[in-house]
């Protein structure tokens, strides 16, 4: 059930936190404890503000035991506003067409449920954002 | 094109033996038996030395047969119970990894003659269980979670590829079409019959963009290579020994997500340029090269990171028709994973024993003319570990 490994990402699936590094500024997620730029020490702890947008995205329908219940779902590779990238399932998309390039903002959703008895995971997904109108 | 001198100087590693198993869906093989199948194909070659090491290439064994220590297990199967032997994963860059490790033990002068045994089975279990299996080569935490698979990270790749720059519709077909045609004469090949532009653009979608021709498919096979150094080759050599002219593994980041530019593939750059530069070489003077062709645009990636094309223009290669067996740089010269079949982590050993194949002439009627000097490159997942070898003839140009 990996409930030690999934309660130590927490932070990070709920909560979008990641670190700063104080010597060169960039924002890394997810923390890694030393910065993959400069190689120092960056244990800074920095909330990520969820927006961002697509860089990438398909529909995944052969999926990975586990996934199958949820198939066809979107994956996309995620560029966050402050610099960093992740890979999430894209949500709430009724029938909107995904593009590249589509703004969109973090949200926690349900990812996979272990069985019947099993733990349930929970992450980020990301949803269409839509730009404030200019008043 | 440059004079290699393949002058045998005392620490100098040469292949000296190969054996293959067609790639297909072996039911009735377990994994230890699929690779006696292919080290006795080797013993039947022509050179057999009783080796001091083992390496076994293999990724899945764990989680689809439950086995680790597969190493141990051939080595005692094979006949070779108490030599040392170690079983070496990379992902689907296992293979090219287990042959640098026996490089490295060779040339250092402590293992006169190890044996590589890349193997995979694939069929035991349902097609979810290997996508979780297949997935782990990805980043467990950060992306495996998520629900990716390494097919879906080729469609995200190509996705992007497609949106950076304006390919026509058939960009990617070349690669299929080539892989097709040279697997025809192969009888190892899981695929033995050519395909038409036609197909490529009419087959149904895996995980748009990527569609059933850009996705090779994955099946069970085992490959050997025999490799020695100089001062310990057999007298009597039915076939020119190939020289390992150049040995390189490159790491990067595991995440796709973590790359700085994902459709650069670091790992390519950097491990090409070292295998080039360690056996004093050109890319003008590779003769062919088996490259990493689980998905279409991993070849467009390869030849681009490579230096083979500029950025975005990797496709045209294969759309005009430059990839092909009597074109300037040959690929998948017996089918390549599109339809030789990809065996996972023995997908490295299958480009080596074909490139050695290549070199002694042996390639049947898919020969490379005048083949002298071959690179093969195998991948782990999206691109984190990359490992190149690039072999050369012994008698010279």
């Amino acid at each position: 059930m990996e409930i030690s490994r999934h309660w130590r990402l927490k932070k990070q699936r709920y909560s979008l936190v990641g670190e700063v590094c104080p010597h060169c500024q960039k924002k890394i997620f997810p923390p890694r404890d030393i910065c993959p730029d400069c190689r120092e020490d960056a244990r800074t702890l920095y909330q990520f503000s969820g927006r961002g947008e697509v860089y990438s995205y398909t529909k995944v329908y052969q999926a990975p035991s586990g996934y199958e219940e949820h198939v066809p779902y979107t994956v996309a590779l995620v560029k966050l506003e402050e610099g960093p990238m992740l890979t999430a399932q894209l949500t709430d998309l009724g029938d909107e067409l995904v593009e590249v390039g589509m703004p969109v903002e973090m949200v926690t959703r349900k990812l996979r449920s272990d069985g019947e008895k099993g733990m349930l995971v929970y992450s980020y997904k990301f949803r269409p954002r839509f730009k404030e109108a200019a008043r | 094109m440059t004079m290699i001198q393949d002058a045998k100087t005392p620490k100098d590693v040469h292949v000296i033996g190969v054996g293959m198993t067609p790639v297909g869906e072996h039911w009735e093989k377990s994994l230890r038996e699929l690779a006696l199948d292919a080290i006795t194909a080797l013993q039947a070659d022509g050179v057999w030395v009783r080796p001091q090491a083992l390496y076994v290439a293999n990724m899945l064994a764990p989680y689809l047969s439950g086995q680790t220590q597969l190493a141990a297990l051939l080595a005692d199967f094979a006949g070779l119970r108490g030599i040392e032997a170690i079983t070496i994963e990379a992902a689907g860059a296992s293979g090219g990894a287990a042959a640098r490790q026996a490089y490295l033990a060779i040339t250092s002068g402590v293992i006169d003659v190890a044996l590589i045994v890349g193997v995979e089975k694939v069929t035991e279990r349902t097609r979810a269980e290997l996508e979780a299996a297949l997935s782990t080569s990805s980043d467990a935490d950060h992306e495996a979670v998520h629900g990716i698979t390494p097919t879906a990270q080729a469609a995200l790749l190509m996705r992007r590829y497609l949106h950076e720059h304006n390919v026509p519709d058939d960009a990617f077909a070349g690669f299929s079409l080539n892989a097709h045609a040279n697997a025809a004469t192969n009888p190892q090949a899981i695929f033995r019959r050519a395909i038409q532009v036609e197909n490529y653009l009419n087959a149904p979608m895996v995980s748009e963009p990527v569609n059933l021709f850009d996705a090779a498919p994955l099946a069970d096979g085992a490959a050997t290579l025999l490799m020695a150094r100089s001062d310990a080759l057999p007298e009597a050599l039915p076939y020119p020994p190939v020289r390992v002219a150049a040995s390189s593994i490159v790491s990067n980041t595991v995440a796709l997500h973590d790359r700085s530019d994902p459709l650069l593939l670091d790992s390519v750059v950097e491990s090409t340029a070292q295998a080039l530069q360690q056996a004093g070489l050109n890319l003008g003077d590779i003769d062919l090269f088996e490259l990493h062709d689980r998905y279409s645009i991993f070849a467009a990636l390869s030849l681009e990171a490579a230096g083979f094309a500029a950025r975005g223009e990797g496709w045209r290669l294969a759309h005009d028709g430059i990839i092909a067996k009597d074109g300037d740089i040959p690929i998948c010269t017996f089918g390549g994973s599109k339809a030789r079949g990809d065996t996972g982590g023995a997908t490295g050993v299958y480009q080596l024993a074909e490139i050695t194949l290549q070199l002694q002439g042996r390639a049947g009627e898919n020969q490379v003319q005048d083949a002298k000097i071959g690179m093969a490159q195998c991948l782990a997942a999206s691109g984190a570990t990359a490992a190149t070898h690039i072999f050369s003839r012994e008698d010279g140009p």
